[in-house]
């Protein structure tokens, strides 16, 4: 199997090591072309807005758009979740996104989090992170905070995480992805 | 319970600026046309390295009325620099919330013993390194991200090049020590043993190293990707170009995209002059900057 990571700006073998970790290859999605050949792909953390003028500028934005509407499986954390909920850029998450939704820097934490799912908390990494205020009735979420506010959530093919998986040891939801979206993926390339 | 501060978000941060440029911006105007550009951050300050270069005297932190001005003007990730040691100005900068605090030798340094004891800090630090000593003395008072020096506001690459290649010459050399040779390195890199075993041990820094100090077009920071840097920081180069929103634009393709070279060939299309360079040979041991808090 082998699973893309958008390569245009941010957290990148950061994944490519996670996906290794679950016995996956990865490939580096750069251009249109990138896209053939793989069975899923991740948008990494980075800064939502630099990635998102790449992928205008790479006429990569379109493509990508399609493929999540055809319920492609995708799996976004952080800027990767922005772009996700935000649908004038990549779609395909039902839902109100707060970017920096906790403020700058200095309010970027760690914090143990309840995963629906899963039986031992995870180690949840918020940098400069973002948060759902609320997600449409299609939408699972995941895990909340103690005050309600949404940071994971999965709608049919695409999986978010406000937080990094990715900075961590855990990949349990590389796992998640990996083991139950893709291979019960109901994408047809058409 | 949830704790903010941590070495992880400190050094996380700055692993999601991989791949990005951080360009220097003097007002509100700038900083938005960096982000326009696809800036992955702005650093916030009054002069760029070269004005300070030619202005002479005492360089110090910014204006905190200019770098809030800037951080409410754009969403993208707001840095300032201190003065090397300088703990008052680092922790005016880190009241007002700036997102990097970059201990720089581009300002005239007020300690001359010690750097910030950077641990004690909420907000994370940026410094600059020559070599592999360097960067772990800095990773060991708490740095959470290096760059290069290079030679700030020269527009001239080789000195970041020098840095850049012997960081990572280093870190082969260390990778293939034996017990015998890591204590030998510790002492003569004049850094902790527990920082060259855990190079060892890795192959790796274990924050993101930049390159920073002569970045003046797309060519350049394609080459300082390709020898190795996370990131690219540039200084005078973009606001001193004859087109700053192009030259931004092309800088953020060029690093996004090393090692595609007909793209980059397209984009550096007339693009007009860069920075006008300094060549380095010509500056006195003085007038270099990287020779500061090493």
């Amino acid at each position: 199997m082998v699973i893309g990571v958008l390569a245009l700006q941010g957290a990148v073998s950061e994944h490519v090591n996670m996906l290794s970790q679950c016995g996956v290859r990865a490939k580096l999605i750069k251009e249109p072309a990138d896209l053939q050949d793989i069975e899923g792909i991740i948008i990494p953390g980075g800064e939502s807005t630099t990635i998102y003028k790449l992928l205008v500028r790479e006429q990569l934005l379109q493509p990508l758009k399609n493929l999540i509407q055809n319920n492609f499986p995708v799996f976004g954390t952080c800027a990767g979740l922005v772009l996700l909920a935000q649908q004038e850029s990549l779609g395909g998450l039902n839902g109100e996104v707060k970017r920096n939704g906790f403020g700058r820097q200095r309010e970027s934490f760690e914090s143990l989090i309840d995963v629906e799912g899963f039986t031992e908390p995870f180690h949840g990494v918020f940098i400069r992170a973002p948060y759902l205020k609320e997600v449409s009735s299609d939408v699972k979420v995941l895990a909340t905070l103690v005050d309600g506010r949404i940071v994971a959530a999965q709608q049919k093919n695409v999986l978010v995480t406000a937080f990094h998986p990715e900075l961590t040891m855990d990949n349990r939801f590389h796992e998640l992805f990996v083991k139950q979206m893709i291979v019960t993926s109901e994408f047809v390339d058409n | 319970m949830s704790k903010t501060g941590t070495t992880l978000v400190k050094r996380g941060m700055a692993q999601m600026q991989k791949g990005g440029v951080i360009m220097d911006v003097v007002n509100v105007e700038q900083a938005k046309i960096a982000e326009n550009a696809g800036a992955v951050a702005v650093m916030a300050l009054e002069r760029v390295p070269s004005d300070i270069r030619a202005a002479g005297g005492v360089a110090r932190m910014s204006d905190p009325a200019m770098v809030e001005a800037i951080m409410d003007a754009v969403t993208i990730p707001v840095m300032a620099k201190a003065r090397i040691g300088h703990i008052a100005e680092a922790r005016i900068l880190e009241s007002i919330g700036v997102d990097y605090i970059d201990e720089s030798e581009v300002l005239t340094p007020a300690d001359d013993t010690y750097h910030i004891n950077k641990n004690e800090f909420q907000v994370p630090f940026v410094c600059g390194c020559r070599d592999l000593g360097e960067a772990l003395r800095r990773i060991d008072e708490g740095a959470t991200m290096l760059r290069t020096k290079g030679e700030p506001g020269t527009g001239n690459i080789v000195e970041a090049v020098r840095h850049m290649e012997k960081v990572n010459e280093q870190i082969t050399q260390v990778k293939a020590a034996n017990h015998n040779q890591l204590v030998m390195f510790a002492r003569n890199l004049k850094a902790p043993y527990e920082l060259v075993k855990e190079v060892h041990d890795s192959g790796k820094l274990p924050v993101v190293n930049f390159a920073a100090g002569g970045v003046a077009t797309p060519a350049d920071a394609a080459l300082m990707m390709n020898l190795g840097a996370d990131g690219i920081f540039v200084g005078s180069g973009i606001f001193h170009s004859e087109n700053p929103a192009k030259f931004a634009k092309a800088i953020v393709t060029a690093t996004a995209h090393p090692t595609d070279y007909a793209l980059i060939a397209e984009i550096s299309k007339n693009l007009g002059s860069p920075m006008k360079g300094i060549e380095i040979s010509t500056l006195s041991a003085e007038q270099k900057m990287a020779n500061r808090g090493i």
